[in-house]
């Protein structure tokens, strides 16, 4: 049974491969907005003066860096339906699930790339923003975090990576992602080769078009002159992001 | 009518893990009054800026902006610092330069300075860029409006730091050792401006190392060692004619 070109190029362009490639991304999309929204709360909280926001901040992260993502999986499909009769109804989906679950174990990893972000930002730069005058809160958003996000963007693109490849775990919730996808069809037709190699296929486009991706976002954050002139023909739009401050 | 006072600082102490830096500083300067601020590093000069500017709390004393007390409050005989909100308002009356710019390096020059209009008073983008032109003009860069800080010198970038505190319209502007990062080269351009600045009437008080600056510009001249004010003269006199002997061995080694 030599490696066998038809069948590899039919499930190449079949829908379930597409599919499962799609919801693959999508658990990974999710969850990694998920994470960067919990991990951005627990850097602040790890970065506190206040004990009693660095103590839960701290919790989280080790819990979370502690288990493994496969069994929080479990414990998200299994365990809290049996504990919470809520999420025995028909939303509570695998892919609700994984997304959630994949969420809260990469939060805790989001949340160090969040806090060295923020460490790295200079003193000086909070300290112009207060002697302007301006609130916390606008110190953050308009000052920090700004400079932060372009030292958190090369790593949390490796994040985003690993989430897709995680998102495989999510097979043992009966999620149909990619991987599954093609375990599913070798159970089947015992052709492994060409479902694997259709697998390999989708997983090198995706990364391939996330870091293009990630390149454009990243020379967006090149502050020079240069994007500046190309800024300029969306004025409006980048009038407006200030104006609304 | 008599010349009003600005910022009065009356009693100032401050201590960073138990060495002493401020010990009881008295200072008053008025309305369009240009202090320079004379000593040695480590003589607490940039310590007591930063307490006028709200930036830090002070241990004890009161600092007053136009005669009113700003940064803490008493109640009930108890000195109270002010949250961190309250202080942000008091701050806008209050310019600052620092010795290392501080620029925001991911806005242009423009931006750098529109930002505390847009995100402080709440000024309109097309009303603040125009502000922010205007006063990059003062400060002879308006052909560098669309540069980031990585592509300005040292010393454009302290001239656009400068303009980012101007804009804010403040009643007083603190300069802390404004030249001090720059090449030597670099270092008339921003005296100019502040030079102009002081022409103006602008209440100034700058920490310095340029005694010509401090001769030239300054209306009074301030000696700061070992956390105190030593001597406190108009330029001619602090410079030929010192009280003290800690001042006059103090200008023998910058002179």
């Amino acid at each position: 049974m030599f490696f066998d070109p038809n069948i590899f190029f039919e499930q190449l362009v079949s829908v379930d491969y597409i599919k499962g490639a799609a919801l693959s991304v999508a658990v990974a999309i999710v969850a990694l907005i998920l994470a960067t929204v919990i991990g951005f709360f627990m850097a602040i909280g790890r970065t506190a003066k206040q004990p009693y926001l660095r103590a839960p901040a701290h919790f989280y992260v080790w819990f979370f860096r502690a288990i493994p993502a496969l069994l929080v999986l479990l414990i998200m499909w299994n365990a809290l339906p049996q504990m919470i009769p809520a999420l025995r109804a028909d939303w509570f989906s695998p892919f609700i699930a994984a997304s959630v679950g994949l969420g809260l174990v990469e939060a805790a990893f989001m949340s160090e790339i969040i806090r060295s972000a923020l460490l790295s930002v200079d003193d000086g730069q909070a300290l112009a923003g207060r002697a302007l005058g301006m609130s916390p809160a606008k110190v953050m958003i308009k000052v920090v975090l700004p400079q932060a996000i372009r030292i958190a963007l090369p790593p949390t693109g490796n994040e985003f990576i690993g989430l897709i490849k995680y998102s495989s775990l999510a097979s043992v919730i009966s999620l149909r992602e990619l991987l599954t996808t093609a375990q599913v069809g070798v159970n089947i037709t015992f052709r492994y080769a060409e479902y694997y190699a259709a697998a390999i296929v989708y997983y090198l486009v995706i990364v391939t078009i996330l870091s293009f991706l990630q390149n454009r976002l990243e020379k967006k954050f090149a502050w020079t002159s240069k994007t500046a002139k190309v800024k300029k023909t969306a004025e409006p739009v980048v009038a407006t992001q200030v104006g609304i401050s | 009518m008599t010349t009003q006072a600005v910022l009065q600082v009356r009693d100032l102490h401050k201590t960073y893990n138990g060495n002493q830096v401020l010990k009881g500083v008295e200072f008053d300067i008025n309305k369009g009054q240009v202090k320079a601020v004379l000593g040695p590093s480590g003589s607490g000069k940039s310590t007591m800026l930063r307490l006028m500017a709200l930036l830090e709390p002070a241990d004890s004393g009161e600092i007053l902006l136009k005669g009113s007390r700003i940064g803490s409050r008493e109640h009930k005989g108890k000195v109270l610092h002010l949250p961190e909100r309250a202080l942000a308002i008091q701050r806008q009356e209050v310019g600052m330069v620092f010795q290392r710019f501080n620029l925001f390096p991911h806005l242009s020059a423009e931006r750098n300075v529109m930002l505390g209009l847009t995100s402080v008073k709440g000024i309109s983008h097309h009303e603040a860029r125009a502000q922010a032109r205007e006063m990059l003009q003062k400060v002879g860069l308006d052909n560098r409006a669309d540069h980031y800080p990585s592509e300005l010198s040292g010393g454009q970038q302290q001239r656009v730091a400068i303009a980012r505190a101007l804009v804010m319209n403040p009643s007083v502007m603190l300069f802390d050792e404004p030249t001090s990062a720059l090449d030597p080269e670099l270092v008339g351009e921003v005296l100019e401006v502040m030079e102009n600045l002081a022409e103006s009437g602008m209440t100034m008080i700058v920490v310095t190392h340029e005694v010509r600056f401090a001769r030239r510009v300054a209306n009074q001249v301030t000696l700061f060692d070992g956390g105190v004010i030593v001597e406190q003269a108009e330029p001619e006199q602090f410079f030929e004619n010192p009280q003290h002997e800690r001042t006059r061995k103090f200008l023998s080694h910058v002179h």
